[in-house]
């Protein structure tokens, strides 16, 4: 009976669940969930006391709808209808609505794109590098150095460039991201895992450090008062009147409608980079490239022995993963428009680094789930939590039980302020209880799985057939 | 640390003198073997820093005589050699005791202890509140200073051996077995939470991250002592003497532990190959829970005497020292106590060296310390990653 059992196909979910794997009702659910959560959104009273509470709510449920369309059990045709329009018509409107939304739905594209360009070299290769976020300082201190007024070697001499040059340096930012981890791994790669980690975290401190120090002699970088008023890329004019005209007639409020008309060109950017990264990142997978990093992966020896040329693909990765963050500091300097050495801080790199492992080490799918949930909760939820405690500061309002004032919270004790404690935490509980991932990669939870088994359950000493016990090798 | 170490190495000259029946005597002698030696090699290694380091400074004074007008870099460093050595040593002591702890866990357990670094802030944040308890008390004054700092530093100790513990029971003890990255990563977390853990605190009870230790309160540590050296005075801290005498009994007391009892040498069997040391009956996961106890301690000591010498301190002081002492333990040779001693004093008295000179360079300045300690981490894991002391060993396949 158990062989039948074994043999017999996986037990159908019944109920509900049964249901909702059928294509129509899934398609029907999924319309009214992403109805839902934009009326939502646009019937949230900014003037009311649980405004951050209900967005803390609502905001990462109608992010998320794009991996919900991708999951779901629906022809691959509604799947695109649907996703063209959460991405280009549902978030634009949105983010004409309310431009922090829009600028949230920039951070994630950015940091998405990092996490995907870290998941090459963590991920696929499987070189642990805790110095990242250097990689995506080079590419944005490339557009910032030659844009910013603040008085740096280049535009002190007129090398400065016009903001039209954004494209081009978008590539530029990845070859020169790109060169710099070739020169840093050159000398690195052959050291073994958890050194190769630290010297990258030291490399990474060692570029912060050169970023603060560079203003004298000679002003590269401005120093610790960092580059301000990076230029954007020229905005079309028929986008800016478009936006202005959107604005109009749905009767939204709009301040400046340059200003959103911006923001809504670096959201079309972000999400054409990742695209492309993403497009990128399948190609190189199944690659000879990407099989020879899979291979260094699981062994290095029996690699080499493969004949898989070791230093060529671990700098190629290095490179590729430096390159995409290269052109994203490139997008990150000129949205921003002000960056300084401590926007590339260790915590960066480790905040990274949690999404690719929340998300699924080496899965694209479970990185880009990562990064969004990640970035959600470093710059939605926590701020929003701070916001919701400030406002019911401001309210005064008494816990009832326990009669707590608010307004005795303490000053700096600001969720906003706890992100690592979060990240610690997220970091040390997967490794624990789930280390591939939320949406594991398949090879690399086979890995994970079977190493953990040899090493618990394999006894000390082994039984050999002869009955003579060998030591464990 | 042994007499023993030295005595199997069988270095050409000594050799005779080793194979002795006078020194074999001598090196059963207790005093000797824990007490003279051990002083012996520390005075060794402090010389031996302090030479090489003196004839780079004056190498690089004869390639650049005036690096600015009117310095001549030969005299001034002349001046300040007497304290850049006293400083070297104070803070390369401080190195030294983080980097044992970063050795012994690295010597049982194969791991870098990533989240060490947060156990020596959390030993001076320990201090700190120690200090400000006894002075909202108004017994600061009352009690012998150095009765005071004794029990100041070993509570501080006592709290981060057992927060060390802690951490290795709760995070790492799960991970026995997984590939070597995933310890590393949890570590890393682990040290994000106890950066926060510390800040929550600080932020409940005084609503303040910049700590600023009530020494001033103690007159015994306020006046500097004044050293004469020939024709020039030093005038040298009372808190990097404390340092160094209290940094030189604690590691006499490791030297013993590690070498003179049963737990040091079940410590020891375990690090050479831990399944056979379980097989001889050595309960190994007690062994790595005083592992970390003590690795955790001398963090903790070390951030109480830095503490000390700093006066103000916030819970993100682990990062740097943290990041040298590893490179020490590196340097040294991971896994290797007397290696850890070595290295830390070296990268302290070079730190302080280079604070001392770089400031008459005018496009350099002191703001490049750091950079050069990652430097001598990068060049020692190129050219020679088994450390000065370490030994070779062949990366299992």
């Amino acid at each position: 009976m158990t062989t039948l059992t074994a043999l017999s196909p996986q037990p159908q979910p019944q109920g509900w669940r049964e249901i909702i794997r059928r294509p129509g009702p899934a398609l029907a659910l999924l319309i009214a969930y992403i109805a839902f959560t934009t009326m939502a959104l646009f019937g949230l009273d900014r003037t009311a006391l649980w405004y951050p509470l209900m967005q803390i709510i609502f905001v990462p449920m109608f992010m998320f709808a794009p991996f919900l369309v991708v999951s779901a059990p629906i022809k691959t045709i509604y799947k695109v209808i649907l996703g063209g329009v959460l991405l280009l018509l549902l978030m634009p409107l949105l983010g004409i609505y309310n431009p922090s939304w829009l600028g949230l739905a920039i951070q994630i594209c950015v940091f998405t794109g990092l996490a995907l360009g870290l998941n090459i070299v963590v991920g696929f290769a499987g070189l642990l590098d805790l110095g990242y976020v250097a990689f995506f300082a080079v590419g944005a201190y490339a557009w910032g150095s030659l844009t910013s007024p603040a008085g740096t070697i280049f535009t002190v001499n007129g090398w400065s460039v016009s903001p039209g040059a954004f494209y081009v340096f978008l590539i530029i930012g990845a070859a020169a991201a790109a060169l710099v981890g070739i020169l840093l791994g050159l000398p690195v790669l052959r050291l073994r895992g958890d050194y190769l980690a630290i010297v990258t975290l030291g490399f990474g401190e060692m570029i912060r450090v050169l970023a603060r120090n560079a203003d004298a002699p000679i002003n590269f970088t401005n120093g610790a008062q960092g580059l301000h008023g990076i230029a954007s890329p020229p905005v079309p004019g028929f986008v800016i009147s478009f936006t202005a005209s959107i604005g109009n007639t749905l009767g939204f409020r709009m301040e400046n409608p340059n200003a959103v008309a911006q923001q809504l060109s670096f959201y079309v950017i972000g999400i054409i980079i990742i695209a492309l990264i993403v497009i990128i990142c399948r190609r190189l997978i199944d690659s000879p490239i990407g099989r020879a990093w899979t291979a260094i992966r699981e062994d290095e020896v029996a690699a080499l022995a493969m004949g898989v040329p070791l230093v060529k693909s671990k700098l190629m990765a290095f490179a590729m993963g430096a390159a995409f963050g290269g052109a994203i500091g490139v997008l990150y300097a000129s949205k921003q428009t002000f960056i300084d050495p401590d926007s590339f801080q260790l915590l960066s790199s480790i905040t990274i680094l949690a999404m690719v492992i929340v998300g699924g080490i080496g899965s694209i799918k479970g990185v880009m789930v990562g990064a969004m949930l990640i970035t959600l909760l470093n710059l939605s939820m926590l701020t929003n939590l701070s916001l919701q405690i400030n406002s019911l500061k401001n309210a005064d309002a008494v816990i009832p039980i326990v009669n707590f004032h608010f307004s005795d919270w303490p000053s700096e004790l600001e969720p906003a302020k706890y992100g690592r404690l979060l990240f610690g935490l997220i970091l040390v509980l997967m490794m624990i209880f789930r280390p591939a991932g939320l949406l594991p990669e398949k090879r690399r939870k086979l890995e994970l799985t079977e190493r953990r088994e040899e090493v618990d359950e394999e006894p000390m000493i082994r039984d050999t057939p002869s009955g003579v016990p060998q030591e464990r090798s | 640390m042994t007499a023993e170490t030295l005595d199997s190495r069988r270095r050409g000259i000594f050799e005779s003198f080793l194979d002795s029946k006078f020194y074999r005597r001598l090196s059963r002698n207790f005093i000797y073997r824990y007490v003279i030696y051990p002083v012996g090699q520390m005075l060794l290694f402090v010389a031996l820093a302090a030479a090489v380091l003196t004839l780079v400074a004056y190498g690089i004074a004869i390639l650049f005589p005036e690096p600015r007008p009117n310095i001549v870099l030969a005299d001034q460093i002349s001046k300040q050699l007497p304290g850049m050595i006293i400083s070297g040593v104070s803070i390369g002591f401080v190195y030294a005791m983080i980097a044992l702890g970063y050795t012994l866990v690295y010597g049982v357990l194969k791991f870098i202890n990533f989240a060490h670094s947060e156990l020596f802030m959390l030993g001076a944040v320990a201090s700190f509140f120690f200090l400000s308890v006894l002075n909202t008390a108004g017994l600061l004054t009352d009690v012998h200073p150095v009765l005071l700092i004794i029990v100041m530093v070993l509570l501080s100790g006592a709290f981060t051996g057992l927060i060390g513990v802690l951490v290795e029971r709760i995070a790492y003890k799960p991970l026995r077995g997984a590939p070597r990255l995933v310890p590393l990563i949890t570590a890393i977390g682990v040290s994000f939470v106890l950066i926060d853990l510390t800040r929550i605190f600080a932020a409940v009870t005084i609503n303040d991250f910049n700590l600023t230790l009530p020494t001033r309160e103690i007159p015994a540590l306020a006046a500097p002592v004044p050293f004469q050296f020939g024709s020039t005075t030093v005038n040298v801290r009372v808190s990097s003497i404390i340092i160094v005498v209290a940094a030189v009994i604690m590691l006499l007391f490791l030297n013993y532990f590690v070498n003179g009892t049963r737990s040091g040498r079940a410590i020891r069997a375990i690090s050479q190959d831990a399944t056979t040391a379980g097989l001889m009956g050595i309960n190994v996961n007690l062994m790595i829970s005083l592992t970390f106890l003590i690795g955790g301690a001398f963090g903790g000591f070390a951030g109480s005497l830095y503490s000390l010498n700093v006066g103000t301190i916030n819970p993100y002081i682990g990062f740097f020292p943290g990041l040298k002492a590893f490179t020490a333990a590196v340097l040294g040779g991971i896994g290797n106590v007397t290696g850890a001693l070595l290295g830390g004093l070296f990268i302290g008295m070079t730190e302080s060296f280079l604070n001392g000179t770089l400031v008459y360079f005018p496009a350099l300045g002191q703001r490049y310390t750091d950079v050069f300690t990652f430097g001598v981490l990068i060049a020692v894991l190129i050219f020679r990653p088994q450390g000065l002391l370490g030994e070779r060993v062949d990366e299992k396949v």
